[in-house]
């Protein structure tokens, strides 16, 4: 038996976990009307195909990767486009989308198409259909899987971390990918084991989801090396660097990539995206989504359309409790507060959560009292002490040798501060402003 | 309808400042309560005379509903635990005024000091009344006789006491190299200021701190540790010069210092490598100060000193950011 496997820091929010852990996931009804934005992955958005009026069918293709790092759009169900334009964004701006009037009496069966049988194929085929079904990490960054899967041929990795964690609270989503398609899961780790060329695939699981754990053990095929490690259940377990620290003991250096210690980390909600490609043949048209909180009457687990706006989402759970003050999507430590319920379900949408007045903790900020709890809960070792006071006086530039840059706005420093100082939140504004000034000074120097 | 939008995270541990600042107010009743128990109600007036003190001008220069955040509390409670039992009422007063005035407003209220505002409060009365706060009444006697000049009127000239004024175990063992038992500095029955007796009590109350995590452990174990290495180091050199490791840590405010002043969260460091570092400066300051220095306590001077430095410190002791092991 190994010794306990963790990282150092980290927080432990209430899960809360209970009111859609045990729910199976099941299929929502198609909405009226989806609306697909350009931007749904790190990278360049995509670029538009349609135009208003072209009638689309579930799984074409409707906007193309632009460049590698990109990936193409497809519609997620039949009907006709409606419009090309500006729409809420899921990150709280508006941004260009395509939506789509959805056909009401459509049976939404995809066009017959050819399912590639990847033994045939070599791991650069199979890379390149990954990128062409459009498949992003869907742990919530949305980095396009592709470009994870094809390593520069410099670095030598060793094996496969498959995220399994779901360290942030409410959400079930990736609990109920491993308990549900535990086949599916890991024909998608042999896919990218293939792609890699590695031997060896280490799968880590929180401790708190027996089930997942037990449902991936049975399905384990006896020829690959496949590892399921359960992991302590800590925020946050999930984050790469702290997954790769705990699986393997590595530390990511400062400014790295896990590509730099021999691993490559994918979410298993992606693991079975992939997977699902090479079973259907259909690229990503939808993806499960945990809807919680005490504010949704209906919690669930839902195989939801990408692109299906929160209203029909919420309406499909029940609606809202006459308490709900608050709808976020994703998990309720870096999850984004949402101001419009049009605002449409995208790739890296993990969950949405209705939080009610007494959930969501508003409470009076007081000065620092330097206590150092944050410093205790830093996965990364900062100190958001120091750095919030540094930020608030508008010092950007003496937080840079502070490390700013490794901050991963994690929430862990905010969640403990008995001042309640937004600390992530500083940190992410000061991020931006450094960048702002990175751009604008090489440009003003010419003149 | 409308939706609130606030920044992640959204959830909270349920902490608050507030709520830890109450909880200290709250750990610090029962040595209250000791106080009062070996000193009578005279105790209890002290108390409240420096309390009041120190939420005066928090209540009028401070920020708005200041006093309700419990720090004002603490420190007037903290200030009156160094002070005798027999110290005239205004002049408790006063220092709790003078700590919150000097020792935190000028800085800019909450969280901004330097140094702890009740130990300030304290160096300023010994400043200013030397005597008043060496005069040490006897403990026991009749339980409900004031102790001193409780009621003197503010800055008429200090008449020469008529209460009976006993040694404290420090200046017992400084100026008359005489010992006193373990037992009665571990149970407070000698004499001493009204916090300083009662070892065990605020061992107690610290520990239920530090278990909810408003105390750094790690201060009051460096302090106690330093104190008894070099405490130690020198009785093994003389001992019959040097008085042994136990009755330098149970002795005088030691104790009372560690547990309660030096952990005072504004003004100690907030990494666990300063932590040590700190405790390890006030525990060889106190040893230095009573052993070389004209005084018979140390423990105040020596956490002053010791804050000044703290930004020093934390400069110093920042922890490792992860992934910076091999670089330089
Ligand atoms: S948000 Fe940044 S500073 Fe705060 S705990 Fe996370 S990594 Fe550390
Ligand atoms: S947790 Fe908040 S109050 Fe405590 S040191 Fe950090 S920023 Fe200051």
């Amino acid at each position: 038996m190994r010794a306990l496997l963790r990282f150092r820091h980290g927080v432990h929010p209430p899960e809360r976990k209970e009111r859609t852990a045990a729910l199976e996931t099941r299929r929502m009804p198609y909405p009226p009307e989806v609306v697909l934005p350009l931007r749904q992955h790190a990278g360049k958005p995509a670029i538009p195909l349609v135009k208003a009026g072209d009638r689309v069918e579930r799984g074409d293709k409707i906007a193309a990767a632009d460049g590698y790092v990109s990936v193409p759009i497809h519609a997620s169900a039949t009907g006709t486009v409606a419009a090309v334009g500006l729409w809420p964004h899921p990150d709280g701006s508006y941004d260009q989308a395509i939506r789509i009037a959805v056909e009401p009496w459509s049976a939404q069966a995809a066009r017959p198409r050819l399912v590639p049988e990847w033994r045939g194929l070599s791991p650069r085929e199979i890379v390149a259909a990954v990128q062409e079904a459009g498949v992003v990490g869907l742990g919530g960054a949305a980095f396009p899987t592709h470009v994870k899967l094809s390593p520069p041929k410099d670095k030598r990795i060793e094996a496969l971390v498959v995220n399994g964690c779901e360290c942030e609270p409410y959400l079930t989503t990736d609990h109920r990918t491993m308990a549900d398609f535990p086949d599916r899961v890991l024909l998608g780790v042999r896919l990218m084991m293939k792609c890699l060329g590695v031997p060896k695939a280490l799968f880590g699981i929180e401790r708190n989801k027996p089930d997942a754990i037990e449902a991936i053990r049975r399905a384990l095929p006896g020829d690959i090396d496949v590892e399921v490690l359960p992991l302590t259940v800590k925020y946050p377990q999930g984050a790469e660097k702290m997954l790769i620290q705990a699986l393997t003991g590595r530390e990511v250096p400062s400014g790295k990539l896990p590509l730099d210690v021999g691993v490559v980390v994918q979410n298993v909600a992606s693991v079975a995206t992939i997977a699902e490609v090479f079973e259907t043949g259909l690229p990503l048209v939808e993806r499960i989504v945990t809807v919680s909180g005490n504010g949704v009457r209906k919690p669930a687990n839902l195989i939801v359309p990408v692109g299906t706006k929160l209203r029909d989402l919420l309406d499909a759970c029940g609606g809202l409790s006459d308490d709900a003050s608050e709808i976020v999507s994703g998990g309720p430590m870096m999850g984004v507060s949402q101001r419009d319920l049009e605002t449409p379900v995208s790739k890296g949408t993990t969950g949405i959560l209705v939080l009610t007045e007494a959930e969501a903790q508003r409470n009076r900020t007081y000065p620092c009292i330097r206590c150092g709890h944050c410093l205790d809960a830093c996965p990364v070792f900062l100190n958001p002490q120091l750095l919030g006071s540094l930020a608030l006086k508008a010092r950007y530039g003496e937080m840079e040798p502070l490390h700013l840059r490794d901050c991963m706005l994690c929430g862990c420093c905010s969640y403990v501060c008995p001042s309640h100082i937004p600390l992530s939140q500083i940190f992410a504004a000061a991020k931006t402003a450094i960048r702002k000034a990175k751009t604008t000074e090489p440009a003003k120097a010419p003149a | 309808m409308s939706y609130v939008v606030t920044a992640s995270p959204h959830l909270h541990s349920g902490d608050s400042t507030p709520r830890i600042m109450w909880n200290v107010v709250l750990s610090l009743v029962p040595v209250v309560a000791a106080a009062a128990w070996f000193f009578g109600p005279t105790a209890l007036l002290v108390v409240l005379a420096s309390v009041a003190g120190a939420l005066l001008p928090e209540r009028i220069w401070g920020r708005r509903s200041a006093t309700r955040d419990g720090s004002a509390a603490i420190t007037g409670i903290l200030l009156a635990l160094t002070l005798p039992p027999g110290i005239p009422l205004w002049m408790a007063f006063l220092g709790g005024a003078f700590g919150i005035i000097f020792g935190k407003l000028v800085f800019g209220g909450l969280g901004q000091n330097v140094f702890n505002p009740a130990l300030l409060g304290r160096a300023f009365l010994q400043a200013a009344f030397p005597v008043a706060i060496t005069t040490w009444p006897v403990a026991g006697g009749p339980w409900w006789g004031l102790r001193g000049d409780t009621f003197a009127i503010p800055f008429a000239s200090p008449q020469p006491l008529d209460t009976v004024t006993a040694a404290t175990p420090l200046g017992l063992m400084k100026f008359e190299h005489k010992g006193t038992p373990l037992w009665d500095l571990m149970l407070g029955t000698t004499g001493g200021s009204l916090g300083e007796t009662a070892a065990l009590v605020i061992l107690l109350c610290g520990g239920y701190l530090a278990l909810r995590n408003y105390l750094n452990w790690r201060i009051p174990a460096s302090i106690f540790l330093s104190v008894a290495i070099f405490s130690g180091v020198l009785h093994l050199l003389d001992a019959s010069r040097y008085p042994g490791p136990l009755f330098m840590i149970f002795s005088g405010g030691v104790v009372l210092g560690a547990v309660f002043m030096a952990t005072d969260m504004v003004t100690s460091p907030v990494t666990h490598g300063g932590c040590y570092v700190f405790g390890a400066g006030i525990g060889l300051l106190v040893v230095a100060i009573r052993v070389w220095g004209g005084l018979a306590e140390g423990v105040m001077y020596a956490i002053l000193l010791m804050n000044a430095v703290v930004p020093s410190i934390n400069r110093i002791t920042q922890p490792r950011v992860f992934g910076t092991r091999e670089a330089a």
